[in-house]
């Protein structure tokens, strides 16, 4: 095992890709010449030369377009738009061309795109650089949308996706970027659709995505010295969701705490906990709480107010704990 | 000049989109055509002119009035017919409808129901074709409404930049839907957008096949020697309106009816009469040979079954 950095751990599993598999390249704004602009593409242009790592302007449009012809024809690109909120600027491609292609043109064509993108706060990057999306591109059939919150789940995780025949929204998340993490020296995957539990437990069930597994574990931490024994479920993928692994544990503890960064209000929460209420009522003890950011757009300078945090997640599970 | 087969080749395609389009216009007002159709009559010279250059290895993109240049680039009829009716053994086994035809043989690589989504796309194809050392090549149709989008504008500046492969080929009719172009935007020649983004830009007489031909192969023949990009303005008419029914009330009865003096299949057909090329009796062959073969595939799209129930779930993901 080795300490490895998560913004490092993107750059491994795409090195090892690109040297695996030659129809595998990069492309993005700032990705060749700097190396990614949080530094996930280092060293690719480099190692792999210019055909294969491409720099391209500001056109996320044109960017997302042309991996999604690219893939038609057979190449596997990695594109990388720089911030998830820029996702929005190129939606069309990623929803109308790129989710339906397989499934409008009959399974002629197979569309294997990953888009890697940083959402997130947590450094003041204001509203327009920090959204948590991943709730609309979850909602869209013919995407899957994966949300590591790990070194260890971010290697893992890329190196499916760049090996999924499907298109993969790969939502990392910034502050995450620099988070320490033990990995594997040799190869390893990870499945797509596979949750993980982080922390087992027999009282309450919290499932997390992304920088919310790490405020779930230290809220179960917190709990653990009033004696509630909580297990925190990393979803890791969103769509296809682990229903398997969500379902087992409430089975278990018959108590259910959703925590995302996103905004609560329409989130990736609302869809689990609805699930978990069709097919799970009769195994639920209360009501399913969700922890999720202010229906607001994220402040620039009111973040520490702002983004849910471990209190959030206490305070929704003493909740649930009542019933 | 081109050999006597290529002329005759050319001009089988025309009269197929042409009669396939006027057939289709037929069936949809007998209510056997879901969804709406966008047919292109009128606009022949262009799909036959440009698609005459290429092979099935070359690719092509396409809008939500593609039948033409789809069929011009070789789609099987019978599917293609069986797709516009939605049946199960369409060329998309009937998930696509009129507006996203696609033949992997054919090299049709989808309409697009999204004006302007094609130009970001060619940019992929075209961009394999190199990285894969091929010297094929990637088209893409759109219309003159297409280049306000920011697409059209994003997707030249990359070509351009990128040298790459691709033809995008406007038809520009004067009418974005039901709007003119004298209404929507400043300049008259769209070719001229393209010496903003470095490349290469031409406008042709889109109603002259022959001349649409030229200025194609040129094009195609610059950017399979690694010469970049063209953009190909092709001036025609559409003499319907934009879907099968629109009367085209916003539209003066004056243009409509001079719309069809350009006619291209009737202009090519008088070219070839009288250069000798061919006689009446080979043109009424012609006529009814594309007959026999369009009643065969609205046979063979008619006795197609629409899918069963569990089709509606296949080919989402890979």
């Amino acid at each position: 095992m080795k300490e490895t950095r998560y913004i490092k751990a993107i750059a491994e599993a795409l090195h090892e890709e690109m040297a695996r598999d030659e129809s595998v390249f990069v492309i993005g704004e700032d990705v060749g010449g700097a190396g990614g602009a949080f530094g996930g593409t280092r060293g690719l242009l480099e190692t792999f030369g210019e055909r294969r790592v491409r720099d391209t302007p500001i056109s996320e449009s044109a960017i997302i377009g042309l991996a999604v012809g690219a893939a038609v024809k057979g190449l596997r690109p990695v594109a990388e738009i720089m911030f998830a909120d820029f996702l929005t600027v190129c939606m069309d491609q990623i929803v109308n061309q790129l989710a339906k292609t397989r499934y409008m043109f009959g399974g002629l064509f197979n569309v294997p795109v990953v888009i890697r993108s940083p959402g997130g706060g947590g450094l003041n990057a204001g509203p327009q650089h920090s959204q948590c999306l991943e709730a609309w591109f979850a909602h869209v059939p013919g995407l899957k949308v994966v949300m590591p919150s790990t070194p260890y789940d971010v290697k893992g995780l890329l190196k499916s996706a760049i090996r999924d025949d499907n298109p993969v929204i790969f939502l990392e998340n910034k502050a995450l970027y620099a988070l320490k993490g033990e990995i594997p020296e040799e190869e390893y995957l990870i499945p797509i659709g596979k949750a993980d539990v982080k922390r087992p437990g027999s009282d309450v069930t919290v499932v997390a995505a992304s920088r919310m597994v790490h405020q779930s574990l230290a809220a179960a931490k917190i709990l653990a010295e009033e004696g509630i024994d909580v297990e925190v479920i990393d979803l890791r993928t969103i769509s296809p969701l682990d229903k398997e692994t969500i379902f087992a544990s409430v089975e278990k503890t018959s108590k259910l705490v959703i925590a995302h960064e996103a905004v609560k209000a329409f989130g990736i929460g609302a869809e689990i906990a609805a699930m978990v209420c069709e097919e799970m009522i009769d195994h639920l003890d209360g009501p399913v709480v969700r922890v999720g950011a202010p229906f607001v757009p994220v402040p620039f300078n009111l973040e520490n107010m702002y983004l849910p945090n471990s209190n959030d997640v206490v305070k929704a599970v003493r909740n649930v704990m009542q019933y | 000049m081109m050999n006597r087969e290529k002329l005759l080749e050319i001009h089988y395609s025309m009269v197929k989109v042409r009669r396939v389009e006027e057939r289709l216009v037929d069936v949809f007002a007998q209510g056997k055509i879901p969804g709406f159709i966008h047919v292109s009559i009128g606009q022949e010279g262009v799909a036959a002119g440009v698609c005459s250059c290429l092979t099935p290895a070359d690719t092509i993109f396409t809008t939500h009035r593609g039948h033409g240049q789809a069929l011009a680039k070789g789609i099987d009829l019978n599917g293609f017919m069986a797709e516009i009716y939605g049946r199960k053994d369409g060329c998309c086994k009937g998930k696509s409808g009129s507006m996203h035809i696609a033949c992997r043989e054919a090299g049709v690589a989808g309409s697009n129901g999204i004006v302007g989504a094609g130009l970001p796309i060619s940019l992929g194809t075209a961009f394999a074709s190199l990285y894969k050392g091929e010297d094929t090549v990637t088209v893409c149709f759109f219309g003159d409404g297409a280049s306000n989008q920011g697409t059209f504008h994003e997707s030249l500046n990359m070509a351009a930049l990128w040298n790459l492969p691709v033809i995008f080929c406007c038809e520009n009719n004067g009418w974005a839907q039901f709007t003119s172009q004298r209404v929507y935007m400043k300049l008259e020649n769209i070719s001229k957008r393209a010496e903003a983004f470095g490349m290469c830009g031409v406008t042709v007489d889109g109603d002259d096949v022959l001349q649409v031909r030229e200025e194609a192969e040129k094009a195609i023949d610059r950017a399979r020697t690694g010469q970049g990009p063209t953009l190909l303005e092709c001036k025609t008419h559409r003499w319907l309106g934009h879907y099968v029914g629109d009367a085209q009330k916003y539209r003066p009865p004056v243009e409509v009816q001079q719309a069809r003096e350009f006619d291209p299949v009737a202009r090519f057909e008088k070219f070839l009469l009288v250069s000798g090329h061919v006689d009446r009796d080979y043109l009424d062959s012609v006529e009814a040979k594309i007959k026999s073969e369009i009643d065969a595939a609205i046979a063979y799209a008619e006795s197609s079954p629409i899918s069963e129930a569990e089709e509606l779930f296949t080919d989402v993901y890979a």
